[in-house]
């Protein structure tokens, strides 16, 4: 048995998604490889040698691989996965682009961001906005699935798997690269902080989510997140968005600030360690889930707080 | 240019699903079910592409599913489209059968284009427009939140973790929606009576030649862990001695 994961990176360093991915291939059991495609990725390769349970790396350059494009991922990984029982990606937007193209190509049904191996056919994953947990049992002879990386721990860095090339596939390919537009920003990525704040629509304008959010995140060294309420009315970007169609996310702490915790919101954030919620509202939902429930004027509390910590 | 958009009848996106107490899965019986949300988005798009005159040609809705599909066609009818086709099925379909019946009225339908929405919200499963291209070997624009046509292209800028990365896409291809993409209309009254007259055509999978076999086994549905509701804390002086001690900062 070996299980292939793909690796998800920036050329320059390993994404820790990778890592969490990489401990669900070894709760499924055999030889995990790690399948670095990139550009200049050398560095990202060596990171992948070094995760703990790991006992091979396939570096692959080309230029189509500096984005991950899943034309050109589907042309390197399908003829790959004749030696592979299973092909495991993290459920990012990377990994759900790319792995049902892959599945479909090998006729097998992707089984989608997995919460927990049973054995190596049977696995959990919610549905319904995380209202149901589905166990399910594939009957492909081979497996593709996404891994939800919230519910996997890191795999650990004691390894030192050898790094093997391999070619890329020829090209062209149907679909170009044309712009990236990556949010810049100094405070932790939000799917990956230990620590999360999360405004939601009391905040009531752009400029308010700034002023009142983003101090009491910098204090915290925390990710900053947002409803997708607050997303709609345009006081969030959307890459903030916490929830089943935004980013799902269980930091250590996650502070709630004027979200009144809608269904969709709590499926992204409630296995979060301690949950903070302040909200003027003392029937709002999020008090049902919150460790710590705060009833008052966000507008007088947050920055209450910002300047107590 | 022509656009097919697939379009998926689930649960009501307000309302709460409860899980059968036999763990089987989620109880459907008398709930209320809609288009799904993102499928919409498709619809919606599509519309708008036609209203701009980049869509010259038809929109073809496609359902698959049971009997009552058929009212989810006429939603998106009514919303613009022109026809549609239910393929009639009682039986769960998984997404690699919805794509691969979806390749064949590809075949025999010629679009230019197909907008299927991200994800359906009740198995949230997020595969089938890229399943579907992957059959067809076509381009895909996953999770779109803008789409532009130039020249013989399709610019789609799609929504990624970090932000946003825009490709430009040959056509044929498919592109699968994000929340963004637009906001989907009400369908007015006038529209809602045209698209009673509107065609749509009924198929069975077996037409296609399509096996619908499942590929996975439902082993059990349950609730998830429920959590416990805190406590409530008096000022924010108590807040951080709380989290204090609870070794949270």
């Amino acid at each position: 048995m070996a299980v292939l994961v793909f690796a998800e990176h920036t050329n320059a360093a390993l994404n820790e998604a990778t890592s969490k991915t990489v401990s669900a291939a070894s709760a499924i059991g055999g030889d995990v490889h790690v399948l670095v495609a990139g550009h200049n990725a050398q560095a990202a390769a060596a990171a992948a040698s070094r995760l703990t349970g790991v006992a091979k790396v396939i570096h692959v350059e080309g230029a189509a691989f500096s984005h991950a494009l899943a034309e050109a991922v589907e042309a390197l990984v399908v003829p790959m996965m004749s030696g592979y029982d299973a092909f495991l990606a993290p459920a990012t937007t990377t990994g759900k682009n790319i792995a049902p193209r892959i599945a479909a190509r090998l006729d097998v049904m992707q089984v989608s961001e997995i919460t927990a191996v049973i054995d190596a056919s049977t696995f959990e994953r919610p549905i319904y906005a995380g209202n149901a947990i589905l166990t399910v049992r594939s009957n492909d002879a081979r497996k593709v699935i996404t891994v939800r990386t919230t519910a996997f721990r890191d795999a650990g860095s004691t390894g030192s798997a050898p790094i093997e090339t391999a070619p890329a596939p020829a090209g062209p390919f149907k679909s170009l690269f044309v712009a990236e537009e990556l949010q810049k920003s100094d405070r932790p990525e939000l799917a990956s902080a230990k620590r999360v704040v999360s405004g939601g629509r009391a905040l009531a304008s752009a400029e308010q989510f700034n002023q009142v959010i983003l101090p009491l995140a910098d204090k915290l060294q925390a990710g900053v997140g947002a409803s997708r309420a607050a997303v709609d009315a345009g006081y969030a970007p959307n890459d903030y968005q916490v929830g089943q169609t935004g980013k799902v996310v269980a930091p250590e702490l996650y502070v709630a600030i004027g979200i009144s915790g809608a269904i969709q919101h709590l499926a992204g954030m409630k296995d979060s360690k301690v949950i903070v919620a302040i909200n003027k509202d003392e029937e709002a939902p999020i008090f049902q889930i919150a460790d710590y429930g705060l009833v008052g004027d966000l507008f007088k509390i947050v920055p209450e707080l910002t300047a107590k910590l | 240019m022509k656009v097919l958009v697939p379009v998926k009848r689930v649960i009501d996106p307000y309302v709460r699903p409860r899980v059968k107490p036999d763990g089987s899965g989620v109880d459907l019986a008398n709930i209320k079910m809609a288009m799904n949300p993102f499928c919409e988005i498709a619809v919606e798009e599509a519309v708008r592409m036609k209203e701009k005159g980049l869509v010259t040609g038809e929109i073809v809705l496609v359902s698959i599913g049971p009997a009552q599909a058929q009212e989810t066609i006429r939603v998106g009818l009514a919303m613009g489209a022109d026809r549609g086709i239910l393929v009639q099925t009682d039986a769960p379909v998984e997404p690699l059968a919805v794509a691969k019946i979806l390749a064949k009225i590809v075949e025999t339908e010629k679009p230019d284009l197909v907008i299927t929405g991200k994800q359906a919200i009740d198995d949230d499963a997020n595969q089938t427009g890229q399943m579907l291209a992957a059959l067809l070997g076509w381009p895909q624009g996953a999770f779109a939140s803008a789409l532009a046509r130039e020249a013989d292209r399709l610019k789609v800028t799609r929504e990624v973790d970090g932000g946003l990365q825009t490709v430009s896409l040959e056509l044929p291809a498919v592109v699968t929606t994000d929340l963004r993409l637009n906001e989907p209309r009400f369908a007015s009254l006038p529209n809602i009576m045209k698209a009673k007259k509107k065609p749509i055509d009924t198929k069975t999978p077996g037409d296609f030649g399509v096996d619908i076999t499942p590929r996975l086994s439902v082993v059990k549905v349950a609730e998830p862990k429920k959590r416990e509701a805190g406590e409530k804390v008096a000022d924010v002086d108590t807040l951080i001695a709380k989290l204090k001690s609870a070794g949270a900062i």
